[in-house]
């Protein structure tokens, strides 16, 4: 989708809000948000690639000004209700108990099970690449051009690449395709290639860095051979 | 409470409750289990580990070979591993090329080696101009100058690929050991907002 969270190249956005010596958490409740992705995503609320396009179907403008880790609440929310896990009404019921009771404690439970789940996924990762006999169509060298189509649902196709050419400079083997499991269409595994664009290819010559450039990663089906 | 006097960060805290609260009643969500995600991400998954990487390969040629061919195997090798760095790509700092990484599209970021991304990684000033505007941020956000002759390279985190930069050695620390070393590398550098 063409949506507010695809950030590259957009003007106006303002000086980087830089905070020396900023906390990992700078309240309480960024904690439970961080930690509700590994804990939903055992529970089987979504996949990343699903997680992402949850962010991505907040109020844009909503969006842009709400602190990083609200994003994560939108995402989890979405995916709960859509489960049919969460009852969006008991939500609200809720969230105006806890305005009226702000330091009202979490229930304490146990779950040896969860504990072991969160040590050994933060260990060990969750591996997005996936075997498959599909071979190569491009190598190291090649050069590509990024298909210009604008897909409704979730894609890692950012605009800012879409219809320029660059070239291959690395290939990872095959990897989940975001643009069929992030729209809950499985994970039909494509091939990933970093490509490098220059930044005149990207911004024109007449305002591109004269000696910069980007690379990008792209799935296999993003790219067509460059005439 | 009225709707006038509650804040933004009152309404998200209590809402993030609701849905914890709910969350723990299933059996979703432990607030043992949410104790131990953030003690990992506060006091042992951080920019010291990617720093001591750094110090590593700096002193030990053959283990920067490996690490620029294979950072998760590097990694592995000093037990840095794990969730957002399931496939690592190091890229190394030059006379010629300074690298930056960014994720227009979202916040991916190695953590394993880096911990949980600073909020202006994930915000949209950096996120929108890193890419088009490389050498202009560098220096009137992080005071960092890349002379015009030097390639900025910008690696946007796209993909399950997590890269993350390995900066130049700072001149005059010959004597030095891996410790002293690690002790000079910061967080920025490993992003290529900053330059040891």
């Amino acid at each position: 989708m063409n949506g507010v969270h695809d950030l590259g190249g957009v003007d106006g956005m303002g000086p980087v809000p830089i905070v020396e010596g900023e906390p990992v958490f700078r309240a309480e409740w960024e904690k439970a948000a961080f930690s509700l992705f590994a804990m939903s995503f055992r529970a089987g609320f979504f996949g990343v690639d699903q997680f992402r396009h949850g962010i991505e179907l907040m109020d844009p403008v909503h969006y842009l000004e709400s602190p990083y880790y609200e994003h994560w609440l939108h995402s989890a929310e979405h995916y709960g209700v859509a489960k049919g896990v969460i009852d969006p009404d008991e939500l609200d019921r809720r969230t105006e108990h806890y305005l009226q009771n702000p330091d009202e404690p979490m229930p304490v439970t146990h779950d040896p099970d969860l504990l072991d789940f969160i040590n050994a996924a933060v260990k060990h990762g969750a591996p997005a690449s996936r075997d498959s006999d599909a071979e190569a169509k491009f190598s190291v060298g090649d050069r590509v051009i990024v298909d210009n189509d604008s897909p409704r649902g979730h894609t890692r196709k950012a605009r800012y690449v879409r219809g320029r050419t660059g070239e291959i400079i690395m290939a990872h083997g095959t990897f989940i395709y975001p643009d069929t499991a992030g729209n809950g269409l499985g994970e039909d595994p494509q091939h990933v290639y970093t490509v490098r664009f220059t930044s005149q290819e990207l911004w024109g010559p007449k305002t591109a860095d004269p000696n910069g450039s980007v690379t990008f990663d792209v799935w296999e089906p993003y790219i067509s051979p460059a005439v | 409470m009225s709707e006038t006097t509650v804040t933004a960060q009152e309404r998200i805290a209590a809402r993030v409750k609701a849905l914890e609260s709910i969350m723990i009643e299933k059996g979703i969500m432990t607030t043992e289990a949410i104790d131990r995600m953030v003690e990992i991400y506060e006091t042992e998954v951080g920019p010291q580990l990617g720093a001591g990487v750094v110090a590593k390969a700096w002193s030990d040629p053959e283990f920067k070979a490996r690490l620029v061919a294979n950072a998760t195997d590097a990694c592995a090798e000093m037990d840095i591993s794990g969730l957002q760095g399931e496939d690592m790509v190091v890229v190394e700092n030059t006379e010629t090329v300074h690298n930056v990484i960014t994720c227009t599209l979202c916040s991916c970021y190695p953590w394993p080696v880096l911990g949980l991304p600073p909020n202006w990684y994930k915000g949209p000033a950096f996120r929108s101009r890193i890419v088009r505007e490389p050498r202009k941020l560098l220096s009137e956000d992080f005071g960092v100058d890349i002379p015009e002759s030097v390639e900025i390279r910008v690696w946007d985190s796209s993909s399950e690929m997590r890269y993350w930069v390995l900066p130049m050695r700072p001149a005059g620390t010959e004597g030095l050991d891996e410790k002293e070393l690690a002790a000079l590398v910061t967080r920025d550098s490993m992003i290529g907002t900053g330059v040891l």
